[in-house]
């Protein structure tokens, strides 16, 4: 099937114009624009406040032993509040850099980037994001609760509003009744509810999960997908989410973003409009099949680039 | 009807206990008598030459009994046997009051405080220098040589110029001897320690950052709970050579009081029962010290949550 593509089916115009166009006419949210090239074309921005993150012409270039390596190339998005955005593409297309670069685990090479309107590093002192890593990374010493009052602790919130949020988002992700155990007694699925409640426990308006269903089996991903959306609903959070599944990225986006490597960029950005209520069911939809064909077509184009 | 099934069970599981008690020690067992008894063919070949001596030297006549008997007996034989060691151990523990300068009890109470106090200051130490390296670079560089080469001098060399100089000061007993001990026992735990500061997972300190974690915050929920199996593993061998660091201390005394004094006593006068019961004293407190280091490490790991 691969064998049959013909190149000249790269997504990444340069200009990018037709896309946008097409983009404009579906977006339901306002400001949502991309841009994948150097360019640094970017769309009207009617309020900035309303960004939830905003990055201008980011690059960032790893020293390695082998030389150097561009794990950003020129990347601009601006994700409005209370979307969610998925990346996904190839191992080294950058989509977990792109991460941690807005939760300044990582320092951009240049470009600006803004997150709630303010410079990542200040974001980050500010608290005003949550992470949730590929692995659940639980403290193994601690109990379920205690695990869920770490940050909490860290960030000096009172005895009874630690307990009372605990209680609040263990209830969130179903794991009432599970607050004395520990990690280890828990199945791997039910670790990672752990570290979601755990990111959201202090309340950020934003939400970076890296992965974060990658180490789970078929059928808890798709029942934590669902439980996922409806927090996503119930919460109105602003989701970035990253990950290799084409299923899971159109499923649960609002807007899906393919990134290719070397250098990593971004190669096509695909609206999803999905009613917010939704079941696993519009996954045999046409238009579910549509998107994900598109997907797969620009992450297909991203990897020609390679040969 | 049903205290009779309960009482069958009980039966039962007493029984079934019993078995997995004979399973686990089984080996040990087998393995001290196995060793018990090439100690006594040891001690009657390297005593054989010395009791028949002893007898030829006196011209009596003498069978072969009388030179067994006399290789179990000797008074300054060159290898006890294990219920000489043994009968002198108890004698010199339970035979005299727990203060007189001949009880085994006196002694090894006044090398086990010095231990304790060095063990204590030895972790201290330790953990001190372990997270200084751990917080800065340059201190791991300019620390790491110098605490590598003062495991290099031997402490035999050491320890009479430590009781010198410290004398000189003004300090004695305890101290000097605590010191001695705490320069042996530092060692492993900043060794350990380091490795366990360092040991969380690349993901949790990633965490602890986003949530803006003060470096203070980071020890406290982090790297220190990561570092405490390292803590007690290293532990461990810090309270054995903190033992045998007060030991030796107690060499270039001159042999006043405790374990090394009566090893050294006992080697002025050929006292080789008197050696062997004063080392058995010493590996009775060692493993006295270590059952009681790992009794504290599986009641933290139990609150720990580990997996028992």
């Amino acid at each position: 099937m691969a064998l049959g593509m013909p190149k000249a089916l790269k997504l990444n115009e340069p200009d990018g114009t037709l896309r946008r166009g097409e983009r404009e006419l579906l977006a339901p949210i306002e400001p949502v624009t991309m841009n994948s090239r150097a360019e640094g074309r970017v769309g009207p921005i009617s309020s900035p406040q309303r960004l939830a993150v905003d990055v201008r012409n980011v690059s960032l270039t790893f020293e390695t032993a082998d030389g150097k390596v561009d794990a950003l190339s020129n990347v601009s998005l601006q994700v409005a509040e209370g979307e969610f955005v998925s990346f996904i593409g190839p191992s080294g297309c950058g989509k977990t850099t792109m991460l941690r670069v807005i939760a300044d685990l990582q320092q951009p090479t240049s470009g600006t980037l803004l997150v709630n309107g303010m410079s990542a590093a200040q974001a980050r002192l500010g608290r005003r994001y949550g992470y949730v890593f590929q692995a659940p990374a639980l403290f193994p010493w601690r109990t379920i609760e205690k695990n869920i009052k770490l940050p909490l602790e860290v960030m000096g919130f009172s005895d009874s509003e630690q307990r009372q949020r605990a209680a609040r988002y263990l209830a969130l992700v179903n794991l009432t009744g599970f607050e004395r155990k520990f990690p280890w007694q828990l199945s791997g699925g039910m670790q990672q509810r752990v570290s979601i409640a755990r990111a959201l426990s202090f309340d950020p308006e934003l939400l970076l999960m890296d992965e974060p269903f990658g180490a789970l089996d078929e059928i808890v991903r798709d029942h934590l997908n669902q439980q996922l959306l409806q927090l996503w609903d119930k919460t109105g959070k602003t989701v970035l989410f990253v990950t290799h599944s084409i299923p899971e990225a159109v499923f649960l986006s609002t807007r899906i973003v393919v990134m290719s490597p070397r250098p990593g960029r971004i190669i096509d950005v695909i609206d999803c409009n999905f009613p917010r209520e939704r079941t696993l069911e519009i996954r045999e939809t046409s238009e579910f099949l549509k998107i994900a064909q598109r997907v797969r077509v620009g992450l297909r184009a991203g990897h020609s680039y390679d040969e | 009807m049903t205290s009779n099934t309960i009482g069958y069970s009980t039966i039962r599981a007493h029984d079934w206990r019993l078995r997995e008690m004979v399973q686990r020690y089984e080996p040990i067992v087998a393995i001290v008598l196995a060793l018990i008894a090439i100690w006594y063919v040891a001690a009657v070949l390297m005593n054989l030459s010395l009791v028949r001596d002893g007898f030829e030297r006196e011209e009596t006549p003498y069978t072969v009994a009388d030179l067994l008997e006399g290789t179990m007996s000797a008074e300054r034989p060159l290898l006890p046997a294990p219920h000489q060691v043994i009968g002198a151990f108890v004698d010199s523990v339970f035979g005299y009051a727990p203060t007189a300068p001949r009880s085994l009890v006196y002694h090894s109470a006044v090398t086990l405080s010095a231990t304790l106090l060095g063990f204590v200051l030895g972790a201290l130490l330790g953990v001190i220098l372990a997270l200084m390296i751990v917080h800065s670079r340059v201190l791991e560089k300019s620390l790491l040589p110098w605490i590598i080469c003062s495991q290099m001098v031997p402490i035999l060399a050491l320890a009479p110029i430590f009781i010198v100089v410290l004398g000189a000061i003004g300090l004695q007993g305890l101290l000097p001897k605590s010191i001695i001990s705490a320069y042996l026992s530092f060692f492993p735990v900043t060794v350990g320690m380091v490795k366990g500061f360092t040991s969380p997972d690349p993901m949790q300190l990633d965490l602890m950052r986003t949530w803006s974690a003060s470096p203070r915050q980071v020890l406290a929920k982090l790297r220190w709970p990561s570092a405490v199996p390292y803590l007690f593993a290293s532990l461990k061998v810090a309270v054995t050579i903190s033992l045998i660091g007060a030991i030796v201390a107690e060499l270039p005394t001159g042999g006043e009081a405790g374990i090394g004094a009566r090893l050294l006593a006992g080697s002025y006068y050929g006292q080789t029962i008197q050696i062997w019961a004063a080392l058995l004293a010493a590996a009775t407190l060692a493993s006295g010290l270590i059952g009681l280091v790992d009794l504290a490490e599986r009641v933290v790991a139990r609150r720990m949550g580990a997996r028992l």
